[in-house]
């Protein structure tokens, strides 16, 4: 099997060689958007649930098109509770979806740790479409993806990632995945929003953008969350522009082939300007195609199921 | 699983002798190669279809289009997907709308992976027609697919298994037949 | 004379015991002498009286029962959780004789009538004696006082927000200075919450990692140093609840070292486990102050070695499975400890070789007893026959089926402890007997 385990929850517990084959995985189904009919029917009578207990648009469609793709059947089940009112506990919703019998589960939801908690509930596979500032494995992967297919093997290219690592699961899945390739890893932003308790994991923590860029081969731009700093952790869009955005002239100081990333939606203006989202060294729509074959990846791999012998009839 | 061989059903020369036959049969059908194209299934359909085509252009004197067909993604038979699937790719350099389309595969047995491939072509347009080229027919057919052309027909029981070995892959071309061994 | 477990004669002996008594356990076998609800006599040997029933608890240790100076029984407002009733049966389990509630009820203990209520609760339940405290601050505000006076004539035996830090440094101080006239220490909830802000766990690589918000050690530092400081202008006693930074445990090292009046607890679990524990998500491992790091675990087991911090205090924390079945982020903090309390002190402090029996048992029950002027603790003649029985080697696995406690969420579910309560007296009479 290419993937162990039944669940994709993180890019903690998946080795290279599993990142290896998902994303050699994702790049046939990639070979497959470019055919006059862009599904296949392989998950044919398969039922995919998406659960999003948290705003997402982005995520959210890229998965549904990638079940569309396989041709399962697909439920959407998102519901607007906010953090703060309880409602429904996640063993009740569990509880429910193992009762209607669903091939695949796919969570989205504010608390770190949910998509751990319903992979040992639920019998069928999970998979993490991002759980609070713990990780999003999916966005991992097709950045991880994106990278390869512009620098071939990561092993000691070094991945700049800019911005709210606090809050962010993109840069805790990109660390794990990028350090298993070998990449080097540089975190950078404002002290209030780069854990120095992160340094244990082996990356590099640089609060200088100047320095952090210098001699990078990808910078990946995370979206600042406004709506996550009622608690000054800088003080305006315009400083942290100012500092920490990724304008022509951080860009103008880039190694000649590197290249600028960021997962979406993006601030304008903020983190990164608008100049440099619309220029010529980002990747961005690269990032949201790649996102569709990793996740048809996914969960192709997640379903092949019982590693038993090849029916002869498939010899 | 362990494979064990009991005997050559095809050498060498034998399988070459099919395919220069099989060459004729499908220039003669179609009265020319006009608007012809190969289809291997992958994997071992596709050395073949490459034989077939360098057959084909020995008498005609041209090339015949050849293309891949990867039948993965639709299968019947997902929950008892190999260990490890393999990675080959679909490859198709012309439309294949209005062709008329060889499918090439090495054994014919219960013709899922002939649906399966019938499947993928529609996806791709819409074919003047699609015939099947098999080097072996071993029978015990669970769908309604009949070959035709045909290297060899071989009865087979359930239970045995053929395996036809190409230079590409096995450093050898010939077909086998064998039993599961018990391990 | 046969001695049955089904009906406790008043006067009995229990022979065979070790005994444990100001810090000491006794190397020789000896007995305790029970009589209408009184120790009548003690010693080393075999006592010379005549005629009287005994029990042999050969094997055993016999100690003063335990004295916990910070339960949470939930009653009145969360009776799904605890009441006095299952909470005096826990303390019972667990070795414990006499329990101080912490007043963070709903509503909350703030006023005389409420006092005598928690007083008669557990008098009806009758398996330990409850000495409640009372809020601070009317509702647990943070605002204002609540009449102390009244509250201590009606049993109080301290004041606190606990739950919730007093913020308002004029408000502490105030209540510090009124207290200490009335003889009762401030217990104080050290948590500066503008530092810690929403957090869930302890501020460190594991919440970084985990991808939860931190509560920065900072934040109960600067909260210990405020309260020591209000305390050394004012000259009252401070009570230091659930000890858990290794700075805090310097704090008040030095306090004491200058002679302020300070006394501390720290908790089982702040003794025994680090903030690693949190790696699975699991809300059975949140509370408030959290598992900090490997040396913060360290100090405060050192710091209760060596006198800083006085006594080993519960923090026990009722929660229905169900709340602790929320997201890590989402469910309440707190955990249960009365039952588990003896077995995770020695088996993380005596086994390890950090203290040895004596000096645990009497931070468990001589020592809390003291600090907060209560009469418990001590096994000599004339007492109450307030003692405890317990297996010193007995392995057990805590398990969701063995708690007398309504709630089970406890740190240590399917861990082995080594020490188990074989029974508990309260006044000469049983309360508690190990069935197994």
């Amino acid at each position: 099997m290419i993937l162990k385990n039944k669940d994709v929850l993180g890019l903690e517990e998946i080795s290279a060689e599993e990142i290896l084959g998902v994303l050699e995985m994702a790049s046939r189904f990639r070979a497959v958007f470019d055919r006059p009919v862009r599904s296949v029917p392989i998950m044919r009578g398969r039922t995919v649930v998406n659960f999003f207990h948290e705003p997402s648009t982005r995520t959210r469609i890229s998965f549904e098109l990638a079940e569309k793709r396989l041709s399962a059947d697909i439920i959407n089940f998102s519901s607007a509770t906010s953090s703060f009112t309880k409602g429904e506990t996640l063993r009740d919703t569990a509880e429910n979806l193992a009762a209607m019998k669903i091939d695949m589960l796919i969570i989205r939801h504010n608390s770190a740790g949910a998509a751990q908690y319903l992979a040992k509930v639920l019998e069928c596979s999970v998979i993490n479409a991002g759980d609070g500032a713990h990780e999003h494995p999916t966005q991992g992967l097709l950045d991880i993806m994106t990278m390869r297919q512009r620098l071939g093997d990561l092993r000691g290219k070094k991945v700049t990632i800019i911005g709210d690592i606090s809050h962010s699961r993109v840069a805790r899945s990109n660390i794990w995945g990028l350090h298993k390739l070998g990449a080097e890893v540089t975190l950078c932003g404002p002290p209030t929003m780069v854990p120095g308790g992160l340094a244990r994991l082996g990356v590099n923590i640089e609060y200088d953008l100047k320095k952090a860029v210098a001699d990078a081969d990808v910078l990946n731009v995370l979206r600042i969350q406004l709506e996550r700093h009622s608690s000054a952790s800088f003080p305006s869009n315009r400083e942290y522009h100012r500092m920490y955005g990724i304008t022509e002239d951080v860009v103008r100081t880039l190694k000649p082939e590197a290249f600028v990333m960021h997962p979406g939606p993006m601030n304008r203006d903020v983190e990164i300007s608008s100049t440099v989202a619309d220029g010529p060294r980002q990747v961005i729509l690269d990032q949201v195609a790649n996102g569709v074959a990793v996740r048809m990846a996914l969960i192709y791999l997640l379903s092949g199921g019982d590693p038993g012998a090849l029916s002869p009839a498939q010899e | 699983m362990k494979f064990a061989e009991k005997a050559v059903i095809m050498n060498a020369s034998e399988m070459n002798r099919a395919i220069k036959r099989m060459a004729h049969e499908i220039i003669e059908a179609n009265k020319g190669i006009d608007n012809l194209v190969l289809l291997g299934v992958q994997r071992r359909g596709v050395p073949l279809a490459r034989m077939l085509g360098e057959a084909i252009k020995a008498v005609e004197g041209s090339e015949v289009p050849q293309g891949a067909l990867d039948i993965t993604f639709y299968r019947d038979d997902l929950s008892t997907l190999g260990p490890t699937p393999q990675v080959a790719s679909t490859e198709m350099p012309f439309d294949v709308t209005g062709k008329i389309i060889i499918l090439v595969d090495d054994v014919l047995y219960t013709g899922r992976t002939v649906r399966a491939a019938l499947d993928v072509i529609m996806d791709w347009g819409r074919p003047e027609a699609i015939r099947l080229s098999v080097l072996v027919d071993r029978g015990h057919r669970e769908l309604p697919i009949r070959p035709d052309f045909v290297g060899k027909n071989v009865p087979t029981s359930q239970r045995e298994i053929i395996k036809v070995k190409v230079l590409e892959f096995d450093d050898k071309a010939e077909v086998v037949v064998g039993e599961v061994a018990a391990e | 004379m046969e001695w049955s477990w089904q009906r406790i004669p008043s006067e009995f002996l229990v022979t065979g015991v070790k005994l444990c008594r100001r810090g000491k356990l006794g190397k020789r076998k000896g007995f305790l002498h029970v009589r209408k609800g009184r120790i009548e006599g003690l010693g080393v040997g075999i006592p010379k009286v005549e005629g009287v029933p005994a029990l042999d608890g050969e094997g055993l240790i016999c100690a003063p029962g335990f004295v916990d100076l910070h339960a949470h029984f939930r009653e009145p407002g969360h009776e799904e959780k605890e009441t006095i009733a299952s909470g005096c049966k826990a303390a019972a389990k667990g070795g414990y004789t006499s329990v101080v509630t912490m007043p963070n009820t709903d509503p909350a203990i703030d006023n005389s009538g409420m006092i005598r209520y928690l007083i008669d609760r557990g008098r009806e339940a009758g398996l330990c004696r409850i000495h409640p405290t009372g809020s601070v601050s009317p509702g647990l505000k943070g605002q204002g006082m609540t009449e102390f006076g009244d509250m201590v004539n009606a049993g109080a035996v301290g004041f606190t927000d606990d739950g919730m830090p007093v913020e308002n440094g004029g408000l502490m101080s105030n209540a510090l200075k009124y207290a200490d006239v009335l003889g009762v220490p401030i217990i104080t909830h050290a948590e500066d919450k503008s530092i810690v802000g929403k957090g869930c766990m302890h501020g460190g690589y594991w919440s970084a990692r985990l991808g939860l918000v931190g509560m920065a050690r900072a934040g109960e530092d600067v909260a210990v140093f405020r309260d020591v400081e209000l305390a050394r202008s004012s000259g009252a006693h401070l009570h230091v609840a659930h000890v858990s930074t290794k700075g805090a445990v310097e704090i008040i090292r030095r306090a004491k070292a200058e002679g302020l009046r300070i006394t501390a607890e720290a908790t089982p679990h702040h003794i025994s486990l680090d903030h690693s524990r949190c790696r699975d998500y699991s809300p059975l491992f949140k509370m408030n102050p959290p598992l900090r790091e490997a040396d913060d675990v360290n100090a405060v087991a050192e710091g209760l070695a060596d006198g800083t911090i006085d006594c080993l205090a519960t923090d026990h924390a009722p929660h229905t499975d169900t709340e602790k079945e929320y997201q890590f982020d989402q469910a309440p903090f707190g955990v249960t400890g009365l039952e588990t309390a003896l077995g995770v002190g020695i088996t993380y402090l005596v086994n390890t070789g950090i203290m040895d029996m004596g000096k645990l048992i009497q931070c468990m029950s001589e020592t809390p007893a003291r600090i907060f002027n209560l009469p418990a603790g001590r096994l000599e003649e004339g007492a109450e026959a307030d003692f405890v029985l317990f297996d010193p080697e007995r392995q057990w696995v805590v398990a969701k089926d063995d708690f007398q406690s309504l709630s089970h969420n406890s740190s240590f579910l399917g861990e082995t402890l080594t020490g188990r309560v074989t029974a508990t007296f309260l006044g000469g009479r049983l309360t508690w007997r190990d069935q197994d």
